[in-house]
């Protein structure tokens, strides 16, 4: 058996089709988007066609979408740069416990500046609960930032409501939608949205390439400094090829979201299934229902995360637990602990993130193996 | 036949990459595993003044030596394990005025057990280090024996005392035949991608060496508690003031502060009072002293007295003695000619030739 790929919530391997969509643009249609010539024109309007489609995908205006590195970027854009153009106005940010550390070390590092950031807590599914925001609310509060869906458990956020509430208070609403854009439908105007974070190698497109809306507006301070590409929002030349195949990569999505929330939901109740057949003792983490198709975190007390990720390795099944350090090594989950769950049951906690190239056999291998492992694990 | 799986303990240092390119070569099915034991965060200490978690260029080394052998190579993280067995074990022993080893204890309780399991997890028949020791099998006493490596300068056999028969069964040292020299030359030739630099440092999570402001850091009520304590002379007068007893250690010269017109040594430190004292160099030399937590490795323990060679620190070529047993896993240990600086906290181990009889804790001279 080829090595089995369960870990698409760290990364997707690029589309075929988005890789031949980039390829002109690194020797063809070369030209920096900036330049007034030939080389530089086609290319600015490439740029353009890509802002309409991401902007398409979420319901918002070409003229919002603006190009970044990534998902981390875009959280780092969106929060420090509000905190920044808002300060005159308050020096308060909320956000919750279980976010991404792109995030967390953000709200961290404003906390360092002076700013301060109330870190509401999740409930046991992993979702925050509207009526703790309304408690963490101050006259001072500039921001709310909460993530769309949790990107170890899977776990949906309420930001319709989030959003409302934020709007009806005039608070600024951030949400980190990495993991959930391209998968879940996401309305900008309709959840009432100031800023969101986008990425594109969770979607089968490159790394190096995301995005964030910003609403018409709403104006963060620049964090990167240089020219003035991005609306001025955001210097420094743009990564073409990653622009453009962030943009094939949504617009795949577009056309096959529903099919693909199909098929991995039903992918995912198989592998479940399976493992409660197989496997004596284990826990879902998150909540059953209102969660990301492709993501399904179990637990496996009598185990440790770590041995179980090594020996899956050696059986080449790439899956993942908590986040890893710098290291490599890896530390208990934040978020497992921010929703409350036992030691015993965060200590062996395993992500499975499920991607459109995962069929039902991969599934079969991958649990008789897991069966095998945690027997062992459990008995030695 | 299916081979052999061993987890190797890899520092990203030539000697653990070489028993890992060594057991390669041997036929073993070699995984490689970096343990992540500290951070910066509650250590301190940072003098590369990294970013990152804890002293990542061992564990980069690590990575790509074993890319270069074609292995797997894993980081774990027994950060927790070490906190409570180690870090918290080095503290409590200075603050009982004795003198900690943490690596051999780390050998004990981190090496030999949480690493030891993990790898039993991981379906390994062995684990493998680069410690210059040997392990053979005594058919006589149906013992596994803990030997001297055979590099008389780099042996480590005495920071291994505390492994037990259970343990060396499970063991293999690559490097026990070798010299240190032959180890360079062959990680050279090999072209394997280690760490250039120093040999591993004193205390791996005090990255600048300096215990006091570690122990501050942690502890930093312990500067105006114990700042003033008396040091006192033979004659038992007061010839100074230190700055708190756990910055002190048995046979110190030099930063005590004092002058007695001789080279002066501590001889003695009372945690209770915060008082320490100060000799000639004849005062700081013991005829005995009792050892606990005893681990016996050729015997299965010490019925009447023997003799033996006791070693009590690393570099200690080590002074005959009489050793005999006491109630509560404790030995007396007589020597027949003095020994220098009897420091409590420290390792003694003992030895027939190049066989480990066993080891113990120093618990205080006689």
């Amino acid at each position: 058996m080829e090595a089995i790929y369960l870990d698409h919530s760290a990364t997707t391997p690029v589309d075929k089709r988005v890789i031949k969509e980039m390829l002109p643009f690194f020797d063809e249609k070369y030209g920096n988007p900036s330049s007034i010539h030939l080389f530089g024109r086609e290319v600015k309007t490439a740029i353009e066609e890509a802002r309409e489609k991401i902007a398409e995908v979420i319901n918002a205006e070409p003229s919002e979408i603006f190009f970044t590195s990534g998902g981390t970027e875009s959280d780092n854009l969106a929060i420090t740069g509000t905190a920044l153009s808002m300060k005159e106005k308050g020096d308060h940010i909320i956000t919750s416990t279980a976010e991404h550390h792109a995030v967390l070390d953000t709200a961290r590092f404003l906390q360092k500046n002076g700013f301060k950031v109330t870190y509401v807590p999740v409930n046991k599914y992993g979702i925050v609960e509207l009526e703790d925001i309304k408690e963490a609310l101050t006259p001072r509060t500039i921001l709310i930032s909460i993530m769309h869906i949790n990107n170890e458990v899977g776990s949906i956020n309420p930001i319709s409501e989030i959003g409302e509430f934020a709007r009806e208070n005039n608070v600024l609403f951030h949400t980190d939608a990495v993991q959930s854009f391209g998968k879940e439908p996401i309305d900008v105007k309709k959840d009432n949205i100031d800023l969101l974070s986008l990425s594109s190698h969770k979607i089968y497109g490159p790394k190096g390439a995301g995005a964030l809306y910003i609403k018409r507006g709403v104006s963060p301070e620049k964090i990167i400094h240089g020219g003035s590409q991005e609306g001025n929002r955001r210097g420094g030349t743009e990564n073409v090829p990653g622009i453009i195949g962030l943009r094939k990569a949504a617009e795949i999505c577009l056309e096959e979201m529903e099919n693909e929330r199909k098929y991995l939901n039903k992918l995912r109740d198989y592998f479940w299934e399976k493992l409660q057949e197989n496997i004596p003792d284990i826990y879902l983490n998150g909540h059953p229902k209102i969660r990301l198709p492709g993501i399904l975190n179990v637990s496996f007390p009598g185990t440790d995360s770590e041995t179980v990720l090594i020996s899956l390795d050696l059986k080449g099944i790439a899956a993942s637990g908590g986040s890893a350090c710098t290291s490599g090594s890896i530390e208990p989950s934040h978020v497992l602990k921010a929703m409350g769950v036992s030691p015993e049951i965060a200590q062996s906690a395993i992500r499975f993130s499920l991607g459109r190239e995962n069929n039902k056999e991969q599934i079969d291998y991958t649990v008789k193996n897991l069966k095998e492992i945690i027997d062992y694990i459990r008995k030695i | 036949m299916k081979k052999q799986r061993v987890v190797v303990a890899m520092s990203g240092g030539v000697d653990s990459s070489s028993a890992a390119s060594i057991l390669c070569e041997q036929g073993y099915e070699v995984i490689g595993i970096t343990m992540v034991l500290w951070d910066y965060d509650t250590s301190g200490g940072n003098i590369d003044n990294e970013k990152s978690c804890c002293s990542l260029q061992g564990i980069i080394n690590a990575r790509n030596v074993c890319n270069q052998l074609k292995i797997p190579h894993y980081t774990i993280n027994l950060k927790k394990e070490f906190e409570e067995n180690i870090i918290k074990y080095f503290i409590n022993e200075y603050l009982g005025g004795k003198t900690p080893n943490p690596c051999i204890r780390c050998n004990t309780l981190i090496k030999w057990k949480y690493l030891l399991s993990r790898a039993e997890k991981l379906g390994a028949r062995f684990i493998a280090t680069g410690h210059y020791a040997r392990i053979t099998f005594n058919n006589a006493t149906g013992r596994y024996e803990l030997r001297k490596g055979a590099d008389k300068n780099k042996e480590q056999s005495y920071a291994l005392w505390g492994l037990t028969q259970n343990a060396l069964g499970k063991t293999l040292f690559p490097l026990g035949e070798w010299t240190k020299t032959r180890v360079r030359k062959y990680a050279e030739m090999k072209k394997l991608k280690t760490e250039k630099t120093s040999e591993s440092q004193d205390i791996c999570f005090i990255r600048d060496n300096n215990y006091k402001r570690f122990l501050l850091e942690r502890m930093p009520e312990l500067e105006n508690k114990l700042k003033g304590g008396k040091i006192i002379g033979k004659n038992g007068s007061v010839i100074g003031t230190h700055d708190g007893y756990p910055f002190y250690t048995i046979g110190q010269r030099k930063g005590i502060g004092v002058s007695i017109g001789k080279p002066a040594y501590i001889y003695k430190i009372d945690p209770i009072k915060n008082e320490i004292y100060i000799g000639t160099k004849k005062d700081i030399s013991g005829k005995s002293m009792i050892v606990n937590q005893c681990n016996f490795i050729s015997l299965n323990k010490i019925e009447k007295p023997i003799k033996a060679i006791t070693k009590i620190r690393y570099k200690d070529p080590g002074k005959l003695s009489l050793i005999s047993p006491l109630p509560d896993n404790r030995l007396l240990v007589e020597f027949i000619e003095p020994a220098n600086s009897i420091t409590p906290g420290q390792s003694a181990v003992f030895y027939q030739n190049d066989i480990v009889i066993g080891g113990g804790i120093i618990q205080n001279p006689l």
